[in-house]
């Protein structure tokens, strides 16, 4: 059985508002998957179904072989963690390492594997230099990283990143890189949901593409950017160097300044 | 120095109990009608600026503020912040954060905004209508506005300031959360802003939307303004990217075409550009 398997799954908000439809994928342990698409897909909402914060309206979702169904959010945070878009309906602490040691120590860690988890995921969320201070009076991107670090405290196999990019600079999209690659390394399955297709460009080979409360497709970057008609029903854009390249008629597969620099030079 | 609609003069600020202002000696004349668009790292002190134009810095947050911040040649501290309010539309960082909650669907929200204005009950409806169809929210009128995806609520919380009409639009990255699609719009309605004659300080990290848009850049490092002025000159200097400043790819990629040897014109910041000089480049070769 897959690692993260959705059977045909719906999701209806409180209100009667269906939000996800029939929806069915899986994902395998190790994967470093992206989710894309337009505002109000449905994205956060199929996330929020892998760690249990929702149970699908209809349908199934299995985690590591259980039946969310049959399970407390809090056994299925053991299996998954997810860093919420907004860090504000997050963070509840008045130090940043208050904030990272609540996860471990809620799920029972002796005294030194907290600090040691804390300590790890400090390091590699880079907040390492602001363990003392409250996280209210950071901004919004490193408040977004104590999210991030508080959630790989956790240790978990599963780590959801929900709009991990938005409002970070060259570092902090570098600091993201990096830790993609080290999860990755370590064996973690990954899924990020992200709008900067540039970041997608270079960070994933599997993209999950939403619309309307589907998933549409599972592409490579490739496919995904020379698909103008699933790029239309996404509200997706290519990256900046395809349009150039596709607008003055290169035609080679072109995902960055070098390619773009070495079709430019074989032609002209 | 020329006067402008807002100026800062040797601005100094610094939390309370920080080690080091979050802004320092900032100097600059901000002119009506112009758009302007704030670069910088994280932590480089953007929102704090906005603050500090908006005025709420010192009134919220304590600190220590020093030099002048003058609105229409007079010191921003002689205004109270609601007196404020109809001159200065300030869009939040954190969207989550602007919705108020006061009324129960998003057609209201965006209404209750203009009540507190004292606009007349019939006019409110139309101009409601107007930036919700601008906006592409017509769809989320009856909807809760703390029952919305993430870009849905930016979208709400753009359109509630932008329902208010203030001269001044201050914008601390309104696209962080949309779609690439909705942040063109967004720039769209931006852009037909200034053409209105309104002036707006633009917070954002997308830089080819701003290479397109804006008219002047300022860039920001450690709560230092490092350099200022027209787009084109800001943002084709190729030595910020050293300085961890995101730069168009138009620049990244001009740079990168002169190392290989090409013969690319100064001072190419957009596609647009870009594809010209290479056109013409190409034309060159095959006659
Ligand atoms: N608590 C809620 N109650 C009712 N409807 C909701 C609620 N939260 C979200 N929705 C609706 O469900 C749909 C999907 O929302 P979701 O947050 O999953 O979108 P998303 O793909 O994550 O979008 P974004 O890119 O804007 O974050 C949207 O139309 C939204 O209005
Ligand atoms: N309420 C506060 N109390 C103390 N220090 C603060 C407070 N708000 C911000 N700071 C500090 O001021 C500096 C500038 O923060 P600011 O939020 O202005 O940065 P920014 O450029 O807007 O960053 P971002 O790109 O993350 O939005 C940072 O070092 C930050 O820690
Ligand atoms: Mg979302
Ligand atoms: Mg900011």
């Amino acid at each position: 059985m897959s690692l993260i398997e959705f059977n045909d799954v719906s999701f209806s908000y409180p209100n009667g508002f269906l939000a996800v439809d029939q929806v069915s994928f899986t994902i395998e342990s190790g994967e470093n998957v992206a989710i894309v698409g337009q505002n109000g897909a449905g994205k956060t909402t199929t996330v929020k179904m892998i760690n249990g914060l929702i149970k699908p309206t209809s349908g199934k979702v299995y985690v590591n072989g259980k039946d969310t169904a049959d399970y407390t959010t809090a056994t299925l945070s053991r299996e998954a963690g997810y860093v919420f878009q907004n860090p504000d309906d997050q963070i509840f602490h008045n130090t940043v390492r208050k904030e990272i040691e609540y996860g471990p120590r809620m799920l029972g860690f002796d005294e030194e594997k907290v600090q040691d988890l804390t300590q790890q995921a400090a390091h590699l969320a880079r907040v390492e230099d602001y363990l003392e201070e409250n996280p209210y009076n950071l901004p919004l991107s490193v408040r977004k990283f104590v999210t991030i670090a508080s959630v790989l405290a956790m240790d978990t196999e599963i780590l959801i990143f929900d709009e991990p990019t938005a409002g970070q600079d060259v570092a902090g999209l570098e600091t993201l890189q990096h830790l993609l690659q080290q999860l990755q390394a370590m064996g973690k399955t990954a899924i990020t949901i992200t709008h900067d297709m540039d970041f997608v460009k270079t960070n994933f080979k599997k993209i999950f593409v939403m619309a309307n409360k589907k998933l549409l497709r599972q592409v490579s970057p490739k496919a995904l950017f020379q698909d103008r008609q699933l790029l239309e029903q996404a509200m997706l854009t290519q990256p900046f160097i395809m349009q150039l390249a596709e607008e003055i008629g290169l035609e080679d597969d072109i995902l960055t300044i070098e390619d773009f620099v070495h079709a430019f030079s074989k032609n002209y | 120095m020329v006067m402008g609609l807002i100026d800062l003069k040797n601005v100094t600020y610094t939390y309370p109990l920080a080690d080091e202002p979050s802004i320092k000696d900032f100097t600059y004349s901000f002119e009506q009608g112009k758009f302007y668009a704030i670069l910088g790292a994280n932590e480089s002190g953007k929102t704090t600026l906005c603050n500090i134009i908006r005025g709420f810095i010192p009134d919220f947050f304590q600190g220590e503020l020093t030099g002048e911040v003058l609105f229409n040649q007079e010191p921003l501290s002689h205004y109270t912040l609601s007196e404020l309010a109809p001159y200065m539309g300030y869009v939040f960082q954190n969207p989550f954060n602007q919705i108020t909650g006061a009324r129960d669907n998003v057609f209201e929200e965006i209404a209750y905004g203009l009540e507190n204005l004292g606009v007349a009950k019939g006019d409110i409806e139309k101009q409601v209508k107007d930036i919700m169809e601008m906006t592409n929210i017509m769809s989320l009128a009856d909807k809760n506005p703390f029952e919305l995806s993430g870009g849905q609520q930016q979208r709400v919380a753009f359109a509630s300031i932008l329902a208010l009409s203030p001269d001044i639009f201050i914008i601390d990255e309104p696209t962080s959360q949309l779609d690439p699609q909705e942040s063109e719009r967004i720039f769209d309605i931006i852009h037909q802003l200034k053409n209105a004659g309104k002036t707006i300080i633009l917070v954002e990290h997308k830089i080819e939307l701003i290479s397109e848009y804006a008219d002047e850049v300022l860039v920001l490092e450690e709560g230092r303004l490092i350099c200022s002025g027209k787009k084109h000159d800001v943002l084709s200097d190729i030595s910020l990217k050293e300085r961890q400043i995101d730069l168009p790819e138009t620049t990244l990629l001009a740079d990168a075409l002169r190392k290989a040897g090409y013969n690319i014109p100064e001072k190419l910041i957009t596609k647009e550009e870009m594809k010209a000089a290479l056109m013409a480049h190409i034309k060159g070769v095959s006659q």
